[in-house]
């Protein structure tokens, strides 16, 4: 039934450029919908969705949610707060509940790395990683590549840097096998201890320089750093990290070429990236917000629907 | 086999029969200390061999063992029963039971138990556990009280108790001190210290080995040199106190290469392999299953390889299973959440016939492996098939065949990383301690 060669978005380590292809050209077609006075097509009718956020991440649920009313699916929200989960059930007991609910898709948040995977083992409704642990974010890596392409018209030989804790990142190793697969080139900058083992492996570049990244790259996606990574000795202060990795105007400014500023959110300001460049003439930052709704409309589409067309009146 | 069937009273492995008077015919009799590799018929009489013997007693019972193997009784040095308080898991019975079903007459427990088995009165009552059974429990009790790392068990009293290895095996003793301490003490009483290598703090919170597979899985990673840091603190402390030092389950080529060079310089160090390291590497997590969740964890294919040439050159002096069983329940969860840890008496003989001899190893080698060199650091009598020896014997055929199916294991646990492996070899049964199951 799916449009795609997969049944689930567990990550886009297993997606050829193809799939990846349709996915950003469906996203486009989506946006324009989200554009419209009326923004509610009836593609996904009678498809039930349940949401389950182990972890509280507000603006990727909404951003879900919100693509899923726009499809008109019948949504559910589950979060782990006050749940089950908090009197000790198991992900395995929650996957059975919901597969006894006879629900068809499963947008999942969850701490673990390659809980999407498990579930997928265990239910026959389309699983959709939202975010698991410090592995995947796929739909997050595609609303990057939409924000990107929609910029550069390709992906093709772009040069597009990650800079900060690549290694905690979801956002980080999708970004990778994503646009790698789409032919462009990925660049890591981030303090050695934040620089996951063997990444080399992946064909990206590292640098510890940011002013050297800015010189050779078209974009640069911020990754938001958190405090308790001071706490565990990987770098020594937030005032370190601000003076050799923030994002300033005054770095931004030596860039050769304009370069496009993108940042997964929720923004630490003056840390890993000053206000006037975040609300600056490069930012893209709001633009990723909306085209997150469309790729997550395009995803669920393509996973979930792909009966209809999109446009269907 | 075609008698079992006409003695079908040694088949209970819940009750093995008495080991009165049993003649197998026409196995091959392979026991490399002594010098045997012969195909002759073998006697057990009240416990003891005869080998071909001038007369077979009335009422004898008759195996037709032609094309079957008997080895002395295998022993895996490194088990856990998980009683007292994992009986879920195991229990010291079935853990006796999965023993018996894949060929050993000993095993060597681990006293990572709850509570831990860090006195005399419970390493007896486990070794109770097995009385009526043809398995040698051999209970290594904790190195530390409660096994805390700070206070020495009451170490004479053990020892006496026939303890002859002490280890905090789970976790490492972390204080360079008290290691030191531990086996200087456990040297004077002519017994040893096992270690489970591991710097804690090098691979707190990981989940699997640390490499590109743990990158592109996002799971945190253990470094090899969490492992290898305290291979040399061993070493070191071993060549300055002059007390033996036991390494188990090693995992990397690092600590194989300094293992050998202790070895060279004379430094009394002994280590343990692994089936599932010898076998796989970290890429078999690359599915998330939990089944290849182990501590230490699978490594890079470099280790795997160095762990096999340690394996056949004599470096690593034993192979063991490590056989840590847990319920399904804790082992269907998320990756990173589930426990660390294979069972393994069921599979190793297989494995050991399937991929290592005689391809990797010769047969001798290998009992070298799993007969004589874990019941030497054990300071345990070494079996042998000679006339008058106590009856203490595995019997294989090395032509059956079968695919690893857990469903069918004797442990209470199923937690293997080798389900539908296609395996030839099989043990056939066991006699020891006047008993025998023969399946
Ligand atoms: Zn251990």
């Amino acid at each position: 039934m799916s449009l795609l060669s997969h049944k689930h978005m567990l990550g886009l380590r297993d997606y050829s450029e193809q799939d990846i292809t349709i996915i950003l050209d469906t996203a486009e077609r989506m946006r324009e919908i989200l554009d419209r006075p009326v923004k509610k097509v009836p593609t996904l009718r009678g498809v039930t969705v349940v949401n389950l956020f182990f972890e509280s991440s507000t603006r990727t649920r909404t951003s879900f949610e919100l693509a899923e009313k726009r499809l008109s699916a019948d949504t559910l929200n589950f979060s782990a707060s006050g749940s089950a989960v908090e009197k000790g059930e198991t992900l395995l007991d929650t996957a059975r509940n919901i597969e006894a609910m006879r629900i068809d898709v499963v947008v999942m948040r969850h701490k673990s790395p390659g809980s999407p995977h498990f579930l997928a083992r265990h239910l026959d409704s389309i699983i959709v990683n939202a975010g698991d642990g410090r592995h995947e974010h796929p739909t997050q890596a595609l609303l990057d590549m939409l924000t990107l392409r929609e910029k550069f018209g390709t992906l093709k030989g772009l040069r597009v840097c990650l800079v900060g804790d690549i290694l905690h990142s979801r956002v980080a190793m999708s970004n990778i096998v994503g646009l790698k697969t789409m032919g462009a080139n990925v660049v890591l900058c981030g303090p050695a201890t934040l620089i996951p083992r063997g990444i080399e492996r992946f064909g990206v570049e590292i640098t510890h320089s940011l002013d050297d990244a800015i010189q050779h790259c078209d974009a640069l996606n911020i990754l938001r750093i958190q405090l308790e990574r001071q706490q565990s000795g990987l770098f020594p202060s937030l005032r370190e990290y601000q003076k050799y990795f923030g994002l300033t105007r005054e770095r931004l400014d030596k860039a050769p070429n304009p370069l496009t500023v993108l940042h997964p959110g929720p923004i630490n300001r003056g840390v890993e990236i000053t206000s006037d460049v975040a609300d600056g003439e490069h930012s893209v930052i709001l633009r990723q917000v909306t085209n997150g709704v469309a790729v997550r409309m395009a995803v669920l589409y393509l996973l979930a629907g792909g009966r209809a067309e999109p446009e269907s009146k | 086999m075609k008698s079992s069937s006409m003695n079908p009273k040694y088949a209970s492995i819940d009750h093995p029969a008495p080991a009165r008077s049993i003649y197998f015919e026409g196995a091959r009799l392979i026991d490399p200390r002594s010098g045997i590799d012969q195909a002759a018929g073998l006697l057990i009489r009240d416990g003891l061999i005869s080998v071909n013997p001038q007369q077979i007693p009335e009422g004898t019972d008759r195996f037709d063992l032609r094309g079957h193997w008997i080895t002395p009784g295998w022993f895996d040095l490194h088990v856990h029963l998980r009683e007292p308080g994992r009986e879920v898991a195991e229990t010291i019975v079935s853990g006796c039971h999965a023993a018996m079903a894949g060929g050993f007459t000993g095993v060597a427990c681990m006293p990572n138990t709850d509570p831990p088995l860090d006195n005399a009165g419970l390493v007896g009552w486990v070794r109770d556990q097995a009385k009526g059974l043809p398995i040698d429990v051999h209970v290594i009790a904790a190195a530390t009280r409660e096994r805390k790392g700070k206070e020495l068990v009451d170490m004479s009293e053990l020892v006496e108790a026939g303890v002859r290895a002490f280890t905090d095996d789970g976790s490492p003793i972390r204080s360079s001190a008290v290691l030191r301490h531990a086996m200087e003490y456990a040297n004077m009483l002519g017994a040893r210290i096992f270690e489970h290598a591991e710097d804690s703090e090098l691979v707190q919170g990981g989940a699997m080995n640390e490499s590109e597979w743990s990158t592109s899985l996002g799971l945190p990673g253990m470094p090899a040199i969490g492992e290898t840091i305290d291979v040399v603190r061993c070493i070191l402390i071993s060549e300055y106190t002059g007390a033996a030092i036991h390494l188990c389950h090693v995992s990397t080529k690092e600590s194989v290469h300094w293992i050998r060079e202790a070895k060279r310089r004379g430094i009394r160090v002994t280590a343990e392999v692994c089936p599932h390291h010898l076998l796989l590497n970290d890429s078999a997590c690359k599915e998330f299953d939990t089944n290849f969740k182990m501590n230490p964890p699978l490594r890079a294919e470099a280790d795997r390889l160095a762990c096999i040439e340690g394996f056949r050159d004599g470096t690593l002096d034993v192979y063991c299973t490590d056989h840590a069983p847990h319920p399904w329940e804790s082992k269907a969860q998320e990756f990173d959440v589930a426990p660390f840890g294979v069972v393994g008496l069921e599979t190793a003989m297989g494995i050991a016939l399937t991929h290592f001899v005689p391809t990797m190893m010769d047969l001798n080698t290998l009992l070298e492996r799993v007969v004589y060199a874990p019941r030497a650091i054990l300071a345990q009598p070494v079996p042998s098939l000679v006339s008058g020896a106590p009856a203490n014997l595995t019997l294989i055929d090395p032509d059956a065949t079968m695919t690893v199916d857990p469903a069918t294991f004797r442990s209470r646990s199923r937690n293997t990383a080798f389900a539908g492996w296609p395996l030839k070899g099989k043990a056939m049964g066991v006699v020891n301690r006047g008993l025998a199951y023969i399946a």
